[in-house]
Parts: C-alpha cells; structure tokens; sequence
C-alpha cells in the first residue's frame, strides 16, 4: 500500500515538476542569453495565470486553448519590456538590475491586486475531478494534460532553439556577446525577442499552472524563489537543466511533502539548493561559468 | 579621525551636518507622535541601511540575505528576555554572535567555494528562507504564530531592558545610527577599508597585490552581519512581536537594502538619505492614496518609484545632491 502510495506521488510530483521545469526555462533563457535574473519571474507568471483566468471567465475557454494566446500576450510584455526598461540597465551593477527587476514585480503584484483583489480564485474545468487508473497507479487527469502541455511547449522551445536560424542566432548571442555584433546579428532586437520567449515560457505556464493551482497576488515570490532554486540546480543557461531540475524538484517536494510536513518541503528544496551550490555551483548540467 | 574629517569637508557640508544633527537631537520635542514614529522607522533603515552598504558598498559583496541577521538578533535577544528574563542589553552580545556566526558561515561556505556575484546572493537569499522555514516549525520560538514579548506599562523608561518610550526608542536608534556611522567613516578610511575597495574594484587585482580576499571578505560580512544583528534587537523590543512569515522573507531584505541603493551604494550618507527619501515617501504616498480605497495603489506608485531612481540616477541621490548642493571641498585631486 505505502509502496503505491509514493509512487502515486512521486508521478503527481513529476507532473508537477514539468511545469516547474517550463517555467524556470523562462529565467533560464533570459539569463543564460542576456545574463539578467529576472527577479519578477513569478510575478510574471501570476500575470499569466490571471490572464488565463480572465480568458475562462469571460469566454470559456479551457486554459490548455488559451495557453498560445497568453504566451503570446507575455511574449509582447517581455519584449516590450527589455526594448524599453531591462536594455538600460544592461550596464549596471548587479543589485541595481535587481532593484529595477523587483520593483517591477512589486508593480506586478499591485496592478494584479487593483484588478483582481487579493483572495484567491480558480479556474474549475469539467475533467477537474477525473483520473487516470494505469495499474496501481491513479493519476489526475489535469496532471496529465499540464505536463503533457508542459512538454510540448518545452520541446518546441527547444526546436526553436536549435533548428531555426533565430534561435541559433539567440544562442549566438549568449555565447558571445561580441563576437555576435562582429558577425553583425541585431542583437538589441535578439535580446527583445529572448526576453519575450522567456516570458512566454511564463505565460505558457501560468495558463497549465491554473488548472493545479489556485491563483493570488502574493503567489509571486514563491515562484521565483522555486524557479531560482531549479534553475541553479539544473546550471543556470541550460535548457535540459531546466527541465531536470524541475522534475527533481517535483518530485522530491512531493515525497518530501508525504514522508516529513507539507510545510517543510520548501526547506527541503533550499537545503538542495545550498548543496548545489556548494558541491557543483555551475548547476547539474550547467558550463563553468566564463 | 573626527578632525581629518572636518579638515577635508567643505563649510557648506559642515553646516548642513551639524544642523541635521541638532534637528535629529531636539526632534522629540518638535513633532508630534505620528512624525517621531515615522523618524524611528526611517532611523531603523538608515542604521541596518549602513551595515549592509558596509557589505557591498566597502567590499563588493552582494548580499540579498540579510532579513536573516535581522531576523537572528532579535529572535535571540527576544527568546533570552521572554525565557529566561536575560535583559537586551546582555542580550545584544548573544545576538551579535548568532548573527556573527550565520553571516561566517555564510561567507565561508560563499568564498571558499568561490561563488561569486548573482550566485552568492542567491546563496545568501537561500540561507535566510532556509532559516525562515526552520523556525516557522520550531514552536519554543513560537513557530508560525509568532513570537511576543510581554508589552508592560510605559510609564518608565528602562534602557537596560528595553522597554519604555517612544522617546526612549528614538534614541537608541539615532545613537545606532550614529555610531555606525562613525565607525563606518573610520572604517572606510583604515587600511581594512582600502583592502576592501581594492577587493570591491579589481578582485584579482587586489589579490595578485597581495590582500588576503578571504580574510577581508570574512572581516566585512562579520562587521556588517554584526552590526544588523543588532539592528534586529533593537527591532524585537520596538515591535514586540515577530513572525518567520515575514521575518526571513527576501521582501524584508530589499527593504533593507533599499534606503542604501537609493541613496548610493558605497557612499557614508546614502544609507542615511536613502532612508529619508524612502520611508516618508511611503507614508505621502499612503496618505495620498488613502481615500482610494483600492488595494495597490500606494504599491505601484512605490515600486515606480524605485524603478525611476534606478533608471534615472544610477549611482543613488547622494552623489547628486552631494554636486547640487555644491557640498564639495574645493580642493585638487577630489571628486
């Protein structure tokens, strides 16, 4: 029975994970290309989870379908946002970047809390209650559908980042900066475009994050600090390790959840991260840094 | 050290320090409760302000972690005075130890392993969230519900034990404040505070010179760690209550850090303007979004504001008014 037990959780958690994973591509996109830590990532996320549920309020549509409509909200966000704020303070100190960053976020949270208010919603879809039997095995049909979302978006990220010249000219950009503007790639406007898909990242997964979740202002900051906590784990800049990393926190803070307190699995994943840090600071998959 | 100070200001600077000084001294007697309590808080950040510019602005080090010193102090001095009656002002030096020994072990951990910038602030971050969740489960210290110290009659004052008045507060801060500045002052002009600027500016430069970054580095966020360990004492007996829900979190350490950022990082007066600026602003901008009565208003406005001081000025308001005021000495070879 206990044996089942885990491994039911284990699954919900690995499903869980994917998102987490979806998600922290977002950050580490951004900061594998424009070395910018996006301390308002989960307030970003949150936006996009709103947006999903304004979609599902107003019109019906189940968030799975409005999730290429909220990537391609955040995406304009992102964009806009590097082109006009990020890109000023490309050349500043690294807690002045992280100032402008968090006072963004707190502006996300406020502009959510004028039009939301500050109790938490959900979106309620009809297969909300259904599952999956495999076996012994009983799986939330939400579950399935947001990882199974969660992969699809990852792997056409990574399509897009290997297979098309746009991508390979972001990936350019990453790995050097100068020897990009040498071979004469646009890199302000490459720049825009990796803020924007990282934000899409967020909006794709705020949209599948609603069907598991409820949604609030305050929810933010937790999401960053779990997408820091992943992304660190996986190697800042790695996609792969983006995805890893998620799992591996998914699925550890589920069972950490089930076998120590529900409350204590976020020390569980902080204490990952500090190991992390310490033994391998470049990440699992990540490269030493330059 | 006083004298070398006052030879290299200019009289314009000296003037303006010595009447904010005096206004600082007769305030209790001029405004009104709501005003004094509004000038405790901005002396609180202006004084944790300093020790955490002591990290950054002296040494280079980035921390976004330090809610946890805070949060260390007073849990330690709070815990020893609600269990054991031990008074804060014995207190205070097992405060300083707990911070001392987090921010050590932080260090340590950080420099040993060379993690550097964006990840040792991370770390940092990491440790007080940590933290936060541990004693959120420890229900000695009272876990999730909080934390209390008994508030008796405010008729006395009692500085050995923390409890009195406003009044009483006020000064304890503003003689914080002041005493951090000063040993910030001497600090930064010392041979260690040239070690540290040599380490802020140029790493490998400084060490290919021969300065032992990791003793230095250890040095500065002892000293600093220290040093906001205190503030957070001074913060358990002021507020009488503390929840880890708040305590650790990383939004407690942006607003330390805030006031310094603001004011200019590395500069003696921007933690100190910085916290002037910043903590009536959000009173104004309470005040004025009051009759709104709409929930984030007062927020957005706020976290526009930073990102305009950001955009706008760079190197914080102090360097700025520093020039407009025309505070220069007017002599060679200075800014």
């Amino acid at each position: 029975m206990s044996g089942g037990l885990y491994l039911n959780v284990a699954v919900s958690g690995l499903l869980t994970g994917l998102i987490y994973g979806l998600s922290a591509l977002g950050l580490s996109v951004i900061f594998g290309v424009i070395r910018i830590v996006n301390f308002a990532h989960g307030e970003m996320m949150v936006l996009g989870m709103f947006a999903t549920l304004v979609l599902f309020r107003a019109l019906g549509i189940d968030p799975l379908l409005s999730l290429p409509l909220v990537a391609a909200a955040l995406f304009a966000f992102g964009y806009l946002l590097q082109d006009l704020v990020v890109r000023r303070v490309a050349h500043l100190a690294d807690h002045m970047q992280f100032l402008l960053m968090a006072s963004i976020a707190v502006m996300l949270i406020s502009v959510c809390l004028m039009l939301f208010g500050p109790d938490a919603q959900n979106a309620q879809v009809s297969y909300g209650f259904d599952s999956f039997a495999i076996g012994p095995l009983l799986v939330d049909k939400v579950r399935v559908y947001a990882g199974a979302a969660a992969l699809v978006v990852s792997g056409l990220l990574f399509a897009f980042f290997h297979y098309t010249p746009t991508g390979k000219a972001i990936r350019a950009c990453g790995d050097n900066y100068t020897g990009a503007l040498v071979v004469g790639l646009n890199v302000r406007r490459l720049y825009a475009l990796t803020f924007g898909i990282g934000t899409a990242c967020l909006g794709a997964a705020g949209a599948i994050m609603l069907l598991l979740v409820d949604v609030h202002p305050y929810l933010g900051p937790s999401y960053t600090l779990l997408a820091f906590i992943i992304v660190i784990i996986g190697g800042m800049g790695s996609l792969p390790g983006a995805l890893l990393g998620g799992i591996l926190i998914g699925v550890s803070e589920a069972l950490a959840g089930v076998i120590l307190q529900p409350s204590l699995k976020s020390a569980f994943s902080f204490g990952l991260l500090i190991l992390v840090l310490l033994v391998r600071p470049q990440g699992l998959l990540g490269k030493v840094a330059r | 050290m006083i004298a070398r100070i006052i030879e290299s200001a200019s009289p314009r600077a000296l003037a303006l320090l010595a009447v904010v000084t005096l206004a600082l001294l007769v305030a209790p007697w001029l405004v009104d409760s709501y005003v004094l309590s509004v000038l405790i808080i901005v002396l609180y950040f202006a004084y944790v302000g300093q020790a955490w510019n002591l990290m950054l602005g002296f040494a280079g080090q980035l921390s976004l972690g330090h809610a946890l010193f805070v949060s260390l102090g007073a849990y330690t001095s709070a815990a020893l005075f609600i269990k054991f009656g031990v008074p804060p002002i014995i207190g205070v030096f097992a405060a300083i130890a707990m911070a001392v020994v987090a921010g050590c072990l932080i260090g340590y951990l950080g420099f040993r392993f060379s993690i550097r910038g964006v990840y040792f602030a991370l770390l940092t971050i990491a440790f007080a969230e940590f933290t936060g969740i541990i004693v959120d489960h420890i229900s000695w210290l009272g876990a999730s519900s909080g934390l209390f110290l008994p508030v008796k009659n405010q008729q006395s004052n009692d500085l050995l034990n923390l409890r009195g008045s406003p009044t009483m507060f006020y000064y304890v801060i503003l003689a914080l404040t002041g005493l951090a500045f000063a040993l910030c002052s001497w600090l930064l002009n010392s041979k260690l505070g040239l070690y540290w600027q040599a380490i802020r500016e140029d790493q490998e430069a400084a060490e290919a010179s021969g300065v032992p970054l990791f003793r230095y580095k250890m040095i500065a966020v002892a000293i600093s760690s220290g040093l906001t360990g205190i503030g957070g004492v001074w913060y358990a007996f002021y507020y009488n209550n503390l929840f880890p829900e708040t305590m650790f979190k990383t939004s407690q350490s942006v607003e330390i850090i805030l006031g310094s950022v603001v004011g200019g990082v590395g500069t003696l007066f921007g933690p100190i303007l910085g916290a002037f600026v910043l903590t009536p602003l959000g009173e104004v901008l309470t005040a004025a979004t009051d009759g709104m009565h709409l929930d984030g208003v007062k927020s957005f406005f706020w976290g526009f504001c930073v990102a305009a001081i950001v955009l706008f000025r760079p190197q914080g308001l102090w360097p700025w008014i520093y020039n407009v005021l025309g505070l220069a000495p007017k002599k060679e070879g200075e800014r």
